[in-house]
């Protein structure tokens, strides 16, 4: 990034990245640390799951030796009381008051629920922690749960590991115009146009994981999601021109020339 | 006593402590965190908290996810 001073602070945090990621999907731990180290990310969520003796090696070891600051999700809960009880359990176990609030409806959509999440994220809020909801690309919605306290808002651009891209740019475009905290552009992000899109409709930040962990080439998908990340940004801060009907020339007419 | 980890049922002798069922999974006690019947037990109580008949204790760690 060409601009020093640009940073994303998230809950009174900075962070140099504008790349989230997620660890869901990866092949092997191998596969994901080469990955997190090309993305050049500071943040990256972890599930909390019960623990299973049989299991060696832990994505946390991978998150600690590369100093990446780890962002546990409440992925899996259907309910508020569920999303709050896992949020506590992995702020115990993992030392941080930060979560990714995630309360899903169904199992075929993984889509957000709104109501779960909303009252989970009051309760969460009320609690001490740096709450970040995962929520559909609805901006009324976004700017409830901002005036609730939330320290980021997370709109999908689609279903999780649809690979389908921002299907709604308009949405994305009303959330982030409203929001005064960090529009992080999470879900369903297929390739690194589609990350450039967000930065470049104006997100903040973009989170994305199976884009990554399920390319076949992982690491390669990882350095092209950060530069598509920073391209997009660059664009944004830069000004796009204005779309227009016709051409415009863009060399001076010659007279005498006609 | 009847007491379930991680949706297994066992027998576990009287007054068994959280920490002594959490070592029945796991020697590690950072990046874990147990819920008993749905509550957090910090991890600084669980030598002092005894496990009672037909409690539910639920052992989480970090995964992969997200």
């Amino acid at each position: 990034m060409s601009d020093e001073d640009d940073v994303l602070v998230i809950g009174g945090e900075k962070f140099s990245s504008r790349l989230i990621m997620g660890t869901g999907g990866a092949p092997s731990l191998e596969v994901l640390d080469r990955a997190l180290e090309a993305s050049g990310t500071e943040l990256t969520t972890v599930a909390m799951r019960r623990l299973d003796p049989a299991v060696q090696g832990s994505v946390l070891d991978v998150l600690r030796r590369r100093g990446i600051k780890v962002l546990p999700n409440t992925a899996g809960c259907f309910t508020a009381g569920e999303a709050v009880l896992t949020a506590r359990l992995a702020r115990e176990a993992l030392e941080t008051n930060w979560v990714k609030l995630e309360v899903i409806s169904d199992e075929r959509t993984l889509l957000p629920d709104p109501i779960e999440t909303f009252d989970a994220a009051e309760r969460l809020v009320a609690d001490g922690f740096v709450v970040l909801p995962y929520i559909g690309d609805d901006p009324a919605l976004a700017r409830r749960l901002e005036q609730a306290g939330c320290a980021a808002v997370m709109p999908l651009g689609a279903p999780i590991g649809s690979g389908l891209g921002i299907r709604n740019p308009h949405s994305i475009e009303l959330i982030v115009e409203a929001a005064s905290v960090p529009v992080i552009l999470d879900a369903g992000l297929g390739t690194a146009s589609d990350a450039a899109l967000a930065m470049e409709l104006g997100c903040d930040a973009v989170l994305l994981a199976t884009a990554v962990t399920r390319a076949q080439r992982p690491e390669l998908m990882a350095s092209a999601m950060r530069s598509a990340v920073e391209a997009g940004r660059m664009a944004r801060l830069a000004g796009r021109i204005p779309r227009r009907r016709y051409a415009e020339a863009s060399s001076p007419s010659l007279p005498g020339f006609a | 006593m009847k007491v379930t980890i991680n949706g297994d049922a066992g027998e576990l002798p009287d007054g068994t402590t959280v920490a002594q069922a959490v070592r029945t999974l796991t020697a590690m006690t950072s990046g874990v965190a147990v819920a008993v019947n749905d509550v957090v037990v910090s991890r600084g109580a669980w030598e002092s908290t005894s496990l009672t008949e037909n409690d539910r204790v639920e052992v989480l760690t970090a995964v992969q996810g997200g």
